[in-house]
């Protein structure tokens, strides 16, 4: 690493620094702008609004019925999250631990719906679920969202299993493990943080996913995030700090959950996926 | 190679040794539900879409397309959504590069990554809903720069291509900066050391050393951060004018297959998407192989 | 010959010092290294070695003191105007670039013609043997042509002063004799002033016309490597210099540069290497090949074999002392593993230390 203590390298580091921070002061400000208005009165032509309440929340709530909401939400996550674990990290297993013909499309096959963007493929993908009858139900959704979520897991858990030593199974197996035992006392033990981290960020991106789940949900089966999607699209009919209440809501169901991912993840994991694994 | 030795006394190894000689065998198998999971809610949506374009409502087996590219209400959606995405991600890709080579440099990346991270996980929606009160024309943005002087009138950047371009760089560019910070990080710094002792100045060192070994990676990231402002849909409905200017692609679809409930219409205009998406992505990734292509470090192992 | 190097007297470092926050990763070094001059900066890691030598080269900024080519102040100038040619530890050869453009690229950015750098580059694979190699990249290589690639490049600008980073840590055993030789070998032909890091005493002795000793950031020895091998001037110098037995023990009596100390009741003598006072702490230092097994007599300790090795001319074996001490001596003889012996080592061959504050 070089550092540069000259004049004009010293104005290009300020200039950098200047465009990092109005970008960042213009995000907390779009967010403080949510927050602020669902603590709102009223909140027109001014800086702050005129008064303060937590009433936004109760109307949001009620009108809303965002107790169904997040109930289908966490039910859709949670089904979403053990699917995608248990298909992605056996098939992650595979692939990670064995050669054969073939392996390559499979795995460029699972490297697809992660790099085609959902509302492309969502759409034929929605035609399907339509026409099978499980579009608008609870498992639509559920499916349509495991199509990204188990190449996720697998892609992640590649090079965590790769990690492991083959030799360290070859040693339990020596030592009188069986299959079942070597993967609970050995696997298991060693894959937990690489499984933790591949689901938490499946959780996180299952709950901000919006594309799939509005492409396919009904009225019974939407999630919080197309919940918000329509109240702001019928934004007129309902009080914009009711909608804000709700974004706050939203927003802080993602955060919690992107908080404890964080205590196990790096940020940059959450888009580069598996592919920046330190090669030494 | 796992491979259980049995000991057999007929001649030739048995079909289960064959299979297992070729890397088929019991834990091989595991792979098999993911796969089969992928081909049906994967594969066999995109074919059964491609078959039903071609399978219109009414006319012959290409009036779909042929609708598509007679109509200016319709085909101009590429246009419109290609003014949006191409701009955004070469302004997103040209912001990212110089700041993640700072703060390469810098000791706590972490808090700054954690920053950048949110506007990403809380996705476009929440991002369209935030941005429609902040650069309204009551909102902090257009307040501030009324306070300061710099305007005398509101701007108008909410329900026009403005916004829709405001919400893409947000979303998108921690997107396009963590990959890039990826990449840069990833090249050995070793390398620009060396140049430096060998004379190279600091623009020279980027030009010769760093860009040649990043062009390969900053082709990747140009495509994914296109294809991601490609298929905008939420902010372009919310934050835009989705009848006028940002009548981008992904709205057309929708339309066709929500609205008017003609999937075979609709998956064609999904195979246009996907089509324009594919042959962008191909001509930027062909354009890969004139660059090196290989571990950005000084040594092999 | 066409690579001729930048004509100077000497690069004379004045009180340099490096902190890292709180760490004082270099205290007040004082070189001067002459022109043609073989240095080796050796230390264990963590030693402060590789911290002047990034120094000099301008990666590193100074926290203190000053660095001086001839009548010039160098360690104000940026890594690029220094001019100085390196080699690292990892090679550090640029990937996307083939032997000729990567011996070339010093060449390239002093904006010299096509024709001259093709000259250039042509008497540096030449001087490296890597002719008909030119248009390999450095992943088709192996590490011992990597390692000349990345010599040549450093040499080919015709540096004032080359320095090189530990450049034979990452090959096997019988590569980095062969490498140890051909550094030799373009030294010679060339006469570069080279400042050698490593960590590896053998390199040091083998190739270095001066060695300068390091540790915890401070100088503690310069010499040539005659002096360094027969008088260390400190217990730790030679502890890296091959003194393996270090015997602690009071000191006795000590004039006219005699030292006697007692060793568990032992009388042993040796030249004095510091200052001693009579009834303190000291050690004496004795290489295994010093230290041969015989009778009881002048110079002697009894000790218990532990284990012996068949090297072939003679044994090496191990040993303990009652007191506890640890012994590796030389030995004519089989001796048996658990024998009671005697090891004694010759008056002129025993170095007497102060303990080490």
């Amino acid at each position: 690493m070089i550092r540069d203590t000259t004049l004009g390298a010293k104005l290009w580091a300020a200039a950098i620094w200047t465009l990092v921070g109005f970008f960042v002061l213009n995000l907390f400000a779009m967010i403080g702008t949510v927050v602020t208005s669902s603590f709102a009165t009223r909140w027109l032509g001014t800086w702050l609004p005129i008064g303060w309440t937590t009433r936004w929340y109760d109307s949001a709530w009620s009108e809303f019925q965002l107790g169904d909401v997040l109930l289908v939400t966490f039910q859709v996550v949670g089904a979403v999250v053990l699917i995608s674990g248990l298909l992605g990290v056996t098939a992650a297993y595979a692939l990670a631990r064995r050669e054969f013909a073939g392996k390559r499309l499979l795995v460029l096959l699972f490297l697809l719906p992660l790099l085609i963007p959902p509302i492309t493929f969502g759409i034929p993908l929605a035609t399907v679920l339509y026409r099978t009858g499980l579009a608008g139900t609870f498992w639509g959704v559920v499916v349509a969202n495991l199509v990204p979520t188990v190449p996720f897991v697998i892609l992640v858990m590649i090079p965590f299993i790769e990690q492991v030593d083959p030799k360290i199974e070859a040693a339990a197996r020596v030592f009188g493990a069986n299959t079942f035992k070597l993967f609970v006392h050995v696997l298991m033990p060693l894959l937990l943080p690489g499984i933790l981290a591949a689901l938490l960020l499946v959780l996180v991106r299952t709950i901000a996913m919006f594309e799939l789940t509005f492409l396919v949900a009904g009225p019974t089966s939407q999630t919080l995030v197309v919940a918000l999607y329509y109240a702001v699209f019928a934004a007129g009919v309902r009080a914009v700090q009711s909608i804000d209440a709700m974004a706050v809501i939203y927003m802080v169901t993602t955060l919690v959950w992107l908080i404890i991912a964080l205590r196990f993840v790096n940020p940059t994991q959450i888009v580069t996926r598996a592919k920046q694994q330190p090669a030494h | 190679m796992h491979q259980t030795v049995a000991p057999s006394i007929i001649q030739g190894p048995s079909l289960r040794q064959r299979l297992a000689a070729r890397g088929f065998d019991a834990v091989t198998l595991l792979v098999v539900p993911a796969a089969v999971f992928s081909l049906c809610l994967f594969v066999y949506p995109f074919a059964f879409g491609l078959i039903l374009s071609f399978e219109p409502k009414s006319g012959g087996w290409l009036s779909n397309y042929v609708r598509f590219f007679s109509d200016s209400f319709l085909y101009d959606t590429i246009g419109k959504t290609l003014w949006l995405a191409v701009p955004v991600t070469l302004l997103n890709l040209v912001l990212a590069v110089p700041i993640a080579f700072r703060v390469r440099l810098m000791r706590h990346q972490r808090l700054l990554t954690t920053i950048l991270v949110l506007p990403i996980t809380l996705g476009t929606v929440l991002v369209a809903e935030g941005l429609l009160n902040y650069l309204g024309p009551q909102g902090w943005f257009n307040r501030t720069l009324m306070t300061f002087g710099l305007i005398s009138q509101p701007l108008k950047l909410v329900h026009n291509y403005w916004g829709v371009f405001a919400s893409l760089v947000i979303t998108g560019f921690p997107f396009t900066f963590l990959l890039t910070l990826s990449y840069v990080t990833g090249i050995d710094p070793a390398l620009e050391q060396a140049a430096a002792t060998l004379g190279a100045s600091a623009w020279q060192r980027f030009r010769h050393v760093y860009l040649p070994l990043l062009m390969p990676g900053f082709a990747i990231t140009f495509c994914l951060s296109f294809v991601q402002a490609f298929s905008v849909f939420p902010s372009a409905v919310l934050l835009g004018a989705p009848a006028g200017p940002t009548r981008v692609i992904s709205i057309a679809a929708y339309q066709a297959a929500f609205e008017e409930y003609d999937y075979s219409m609709a998956s064609a205009i999904a195979m246009i998407m996907g089509f324009v998406q594919l042959a962008i992505v191909v001509a930027v990734l062909a354009s890969r192989g004139l660059f090196y292509r290989g571990p950005a470090s000084g040594a092999k192992g | 010959m066409t690579i001729a190097l930048s004509q100077f007297n000497e690069v004379r470092l004045d009180n340099v010092s490096r902190d890292f926050g709180a760490l004082n990763a270099l205290r007040n070094v004082n070189l001067t290294i002459r022109r043609r001059e073989f240095i080796a900066l050796l230390g264990p890691s963590g030693c402060g070695k590789s911290t002047t030598l990034n120094c000099i080269a301008g990666l590193l900024p100074v926290t203190g003191g000053a660095i001086w080519l001839d009548k010039s102040r160098v360690d104000t100038l940026k890594p690029e105007e220094r001019g100085f040619g390196m080699v690292f530890q990892n090679y550090a050869l640029f990937p996307h670039m083939n032997l000729r453009q990567n011996i070339g690229f010093g060449l390239k950015m002093r904006g010299k013609t096509k024709a001259e750098i093709d000259r250039k580059v042509d008497e540096a694979l030449r001087l490296v043997r890597l002719q008909g190699q030119e248009h390999k990249l450095p992943g088709q290589l192996s590490g011992g042509q990597q390692q000349r690639v990345a010599i040549a490049r450093a040499i080919v600008i015709e540096p004032p002063l080359v320095l090189m980073d530990e450049p034979l840590s990452n090959l096997d055993a019988k590569l980095r004799l062969e490498m140890r030789a051909e550094i030799r070998r373009i030294h010679n032909e060339l006469g570069a002033t080279t400042i050698y890091v490593t960590h590896d005493q053998d390199e040091a002795l083998s190739l270095a016309d001066r060695i300068v000793v390091l540790r915890d950031g401070v100088v503690r020895q310069v010499g040539t490597p005659k002096e360094l091998y027969e008088a260390p001037a400190h217990l730790d110098v030679a502890d890296f210099m091959g003194f393996r037995n270090k015997l602690k023990g009071s000191v006795v009596s000590h004039d006219n540069g005699r030292a006697v100390v007692d060793v568990e009741g032992a009388k042993i003598s040796g030249v004095a290497r510091e200052k001693l006072a009579v009834g303190a702490v000291a050690f004496a230092a004795i290489r295994s090949d010093d230290l041969v097994a015989g009778e009881p007599g002048p110079n002697a300790l009894a000790v218990t074999v532990d284990t012996i090795e068949y090297r072939g001319r003679e044994f090496v074996g191990t040993a303990r002392s009652r007191g506890g001490l640890d012994f590796v001596f030389r030995s004519h003889v089989a001796v048996e593993p658990g024998a009671a012996v005697h090891l004694r080592a010759a008056d002129e061959r025993v170095l007497v230390f102060a303990e080490p504050a």
